[in-house]
């Protein structure tokens, strides 16, 4: 990686363009408007040429790690393959030329895909159907709160208000809930990382509208008592939500509704492989139980009894309408081309691939690492810092020593449960070899920690730009370029 | 099991599964109840090759029909330069998660404080996100800011004027949210000042959120809205298409507190409605109540000019059930389509494409009413989309112009039609549509 220090803004020079467009004139024109709704004065931006564009963001992204420059151990983030050809499918005219208030007839393809799509989920996960709307896992949450809250208040439950989440939860799930207007129940973990059903049981009564459940868990555990815990919130009325955000461990083995979930979202971002983007676009669509259908939101995609497909907007039951159209088209298209490449058979190995990987890693640092539960893991495991921290060696200074080493950091601080948390999420689609090289490159700092421990609290040395000066930037916020 | 995503071999899963000391991938799931493995056959269809997966989307394709756009109402089919999709499939930045790492980040960091930069100058406010899913939920979040900035607020008054999915999103967040809606309704196609007076006057008004260009595609005027607003304590919030923002008066200059919109406008494909980046703007007053991943400039400790995420104590993962947002996304890849549009395309651009589509919009505005099909709806300045009200039924005109693959005439309210025009459009284009109509009619 080679650092570069322009802003494209520098490189604005006045008279320079990099666009091209038709000459044709018309007789009315922008003055026409009257002059007290017209802008005073043209916006800064900058001027520049099309090879100006190209080499700055050329330029940008040889500054960046993606999946395609190396292996990328993000926990709970997924960071599997993102194949090629998603791509050029969620690029085809025919698709991306679409305007959503197309009518049904001109658009029978788009619709095709929503309803395959739906469907595959519902088999992946064993529900019965999915609004495929929500835009991303975030968004998925609070539609699935949604739509347990509209299942209460279509009963006339109306105090129903109060939804359990567990400590080790992602931060979401508390946001997405507060949001949806419901107040938190905070259940503790166990030793073992799980859900204590005994710390349960006093706080089920009946203004409880349900438990959002991570399985397994941020940890990277198996909940165990799932189907107890299941009976128990639905005695008291309540439902379970599922956070698909560490779906892909389960792909293949295990489906949340047969483990009693009513509500869940997926990551097709995480589990269905379709880019991260830094950040987004993502989809996080929304799969629920028979008898919540009718809350789905709308738009809703409708088939009848001779595969027309037609698209069904407001109505008296749904939660309502939660996205402006209907959702990420272009990263849903990504996900059902992976899901059509994976087929029937090779969809049962996903799960047990990515669990392989984790466990692999797992075993082969623990003894150079703190395993703070010692069990088997799904997708991801959590260590609690070195084993031997006595030379000051943080977990922070770990992840950025790795990025010397041209691996991506794991996620760090998170889950909340321990200090020095380290989250390693290695995914199926990684090579034995890959993994080595990490584990060997692990050990290898664990070892520097001891003998050169400078060496990791001044990491890194070779990226671009190193340590930053993050108080400064909150506490003198320096926003856009005119503020430089 | 050899399959292109999956690269292990038979002998690499042994060795793996003899380092973790169990005999077969299944005992990976020992701790998982073995009733609720799923041990059936998957119903999906079974794998198939690259080549043949090209095959079934084409075949799909062939069952949407590519319609020529003459409609606006949200989403728009402005011209995306070539170099866009370019620099978009360089898969460091698509493969690149939310730059949590910043030394290995600069390049998403930098170019979303370019989109800031970009975003600010057209808004005219001090700073924005770029972690809005779309136009609609971003209004939503604004309504939700609007609620966390003032105190003691029950009520967020929305123009009816507003594009009708945005006035639905917000409803469904307020519904659950619990925030009480007001709305102003539209007199002669703009927002009413009396009846914002009047509403604002009954008190509680956390925000009044009004659409600049509105669903009738008429640039509203806000003469004393944001003085009233504020009189009362609340936030003046203004709905804007971002593109018309190089040329029409700002929400800035109208005195909002905080702007809103998709940007899909700048250089974003059509895509049936997603993905989109919507944006949340504001002053500087508000900032700390922004929701989503914001970028600040910096030095790293060598003294070199660096970007990072900033005021992160603002966010659902710090704030968790006191958030006033869950947002957690960062809509960053396609930040970055508007980013290096607007660099393309910079004020001269900008200021042209609003003039080929308000040219071509007038044009084909005062040709439509000649047909005799229609007549005029309102009287009052648009920019690149109108309305007019149809003399048949709305329904028979949008069928006859897909008959000839023109997509327009879409109902936005009984008998009322919308036309949009980009740079796209050309002369002989309208011409064509309207020579079509005339025959039609007679």
């Amino acid at each position: 990686m080679k650092y570069y220090d322009k802003l494209i803004f520098d490189l604005s020079k006045a008279g320079r363009q990099g666009y091209s467009l038709p000459a044709r004139s018309w007789d009315a024109t922008l003055a026409d408007i009257p002059a007290g709704l017209r802008r005073a004065q043209a916006p800064a931006l900058p001027e520049v040429s099309e090879l100006d564009v190209v080499r700055h963001y050329t330029n940008l992204s040889q500054m960046n790690f993606g999946v395609d420059s190396g292996f990328y151990p993000l926990g709970s983030c997924t960071m599997k393959y993102n194949p090629k050809i998603n791509e050029e499918i969620a690029a085809m005219p025919a698709f991306a030329g679409i305007h959503p208030l197309q009518p049904s007839e001109t658009v029978q393809g788009v619709l095709r895909v929503y309803k395959e799509l739906a469907h595959a989920l519902s088999a992946i996960t064993g529900m019965a159907e999915f609004t495929l709307n929500p835009f991303a896992g975030a968004h998925g949450e609070l539609t699935g709160l949604m739509i347990i809250r509209q299942y209460h208040i279509s009963r006339g439950d109306l105090k129903r208000t109060r939804i359990i989440v567990p400590d080790s939860a992602h931060g979401t799930n508390p946001a997405s809930a507060a949001v949806c207007g419901l107040e938190i129940v905070q259940v503790k973990s166990k030793e073992n990382g799980l859900v204590d059903v005994e710390d349960l049981k006093p706080l089920l009564d009946d203004t409880i509208a349900g438990i959002m459940m991570t399985n397994p868990n941020t940890l990277g555990l198996f909940e165990k008592d799932i189907k107890e815990i299941a009976s128990l919130i639905h005695e008291c009325g309540g439902l379970l939500y599922y956070d698909g955000a560490n779906m892909n461990p389960l792909i293949g083995m295990v489906r949340p509704g047969d483990m009693g979930f009513d509500v869940l979202h997926l990551n097709l971002h995480k589990s269905f492989s379709t880019p991260h983007g830094g950040g987004g676009p993502g989809a996080g669509p929304v799969g629920v139980a028979a008898h919540l259908v009718p809350f789905l939101p709308v738009p809703k995609v409708v088939e009848d009894e001779e595969g027309y497909l037609t698209i069904a907007g407001q109505d008296g039951e749904s939660c309502g309408q939660i996205s402006g159209f209907m959702g990420n088209f272009g990263v849903l298209l990504r996900a059902y081309t992976y899901i059509l490449m994976l087929g029937k058979q090779n969809v049962k190995m996903v799960g047990p691939l990515a669990v392989l990987g984790a466990n692999y890693i797992k075993e082969s640092l623990k003894d150079c690492y703190k395993l703070p539960i010692e069990s088997v893991c799904k997708h991801e495991f959590v260590f609690d810092g070195l084993l031997d921290q006595s030379t000051g060696v943080t977990t922070l200074d770990i992840a950025k020593r790795l990025l010397d080493y041209g691996f991506h950091a794991p996620t760090i601080y998170f889950p909340l449960l321990f200090h020095q948390a380290i989250m390693i999420e290695p995914t199926e689609t990684e090579s034995k070899e890959t993994l080595d090289g990490f584990i060997e490159i692990m050990r290898h700092i664990a070892a520097e920690a001891i003998s050169d421990p400078e060496s990791l609290k001044t990491a890194p040395h070779t990226t671009p730009v190193r340590r930053l000066d993050e108080t400064t930037a909150a506490r003198q916020p320096v926003l856009r370029y005119a503020e430089m | 099991m050899a399959f292109a995503y999956f690269p292990h071999t038979e002998d690499d899963v042994r060795l793996m599964l003899d380092r973790i000391g169990v005999g077969s991938l299944e005992d990976l799931y020992s701790d998982v109840p073995q009733d609720v493995i799923y041990r059936e056959e998957y119903d999906l269809p079974d794998a198939l090759s690259e080549h043949e997966v090209r095959q079934y989307f084409e075949e799909l394709a062939e069952q949407n029909t590519s319609l020529f756009c003459l409609c606006g109402l949200g989403a728009y089919d402005h011209y995306a330069p070539a170099v866009i999709p370019h620099i978009i499939s360089r898969s460091e930045f698509l493969t690149a998660y939310t730059p949590y790492q910043p030394e290995v980040s600069q390049g998403t960091l930098r170019y979303i404080f370019e989109y800031q930069s970009m975003i600010t100058e057209l808004t005219g406010m001090d700073c924005t996100n770029a972690s809005m899913y779309d136009g609609a939920t971003a209004a939503a979040e604004a309504m939700m800011m609007a609620m966390a900035s003032t105190k003691k607020k029950t009520r967020v008054l929305l123009s009816e004027g507003l594009l009708p999915q945005v006035v639905n999103v917000v409803r469904t967040y307020a519904k659950f949210n619990g925030i009480e809606l007001g709305f102003i309704p539209c007199v002669d196609g703009a927002t009413s000042y009396g009846a914002m007076l009047t509403e604002v006057a009954v008190g509680d008004v956390a925000g009044v959120l009004v659409p600049g260009i509105n669903k009738y595609g008429i640039i509203e005027d806000f003469t004393g809205f944001a003085d009233a607003v504020h009189a009362q304590k609340g936030l003046f919030m203004v709905y804007s298409d971002p593109s018309s923002l190089a040329v029409i008066k700002n929400p800035g200059e109208w005195g909002a507190d905080i702007v809103c919109g998709d940007s899909q406008s700048l250089g974003v494909p059509l895509c049936y409605g997603g993905p989109y980046v919507g944006f949340l703007a504001c002053k500087k007053d508000y900032v700390r109540k922004l929701p989503g991943r914001i970028v600040g400039a910096t030095k790293d400790v060598d003294g070199k000019r660096a970007y990072v995420l900033t005021l992160q104590a603002r966010e659902q993962h710090i704030r968790r059930e006191k958030a006033t947002s869950n947002i957690c996304s960062n809509q960053s890849l396609m930040a970055l389509y508007v980013t290096v549009y607007m660099s393309l395309m910079g004020p001269s651009g900008l200021r042209k494409v609003n003039e080929l589509s308000y040219g071509g919009a007038h044009y084909l505005h005062d040709r439509l009413l000649e047909t005799g099909l229609f007549e005029k709806a309102f009287d009052k300045p648009f920019l690149k989309e109108f309305t007019l009200r149809a003399l048949v039924p709305a329904q028979q005109i949008q069928e006859a112009l897909q008959m000839i693959g023109v997509f327009g005439a879409v109902e936005v309210e009984e008998g009322l039609v919308n036309f949009c025009v980009t740079e796209k459009v050309s002369k002989d284009n309208i011409d064509a549509v309207v020579g079509y109509l005339n025959e039609m009619k007679s």
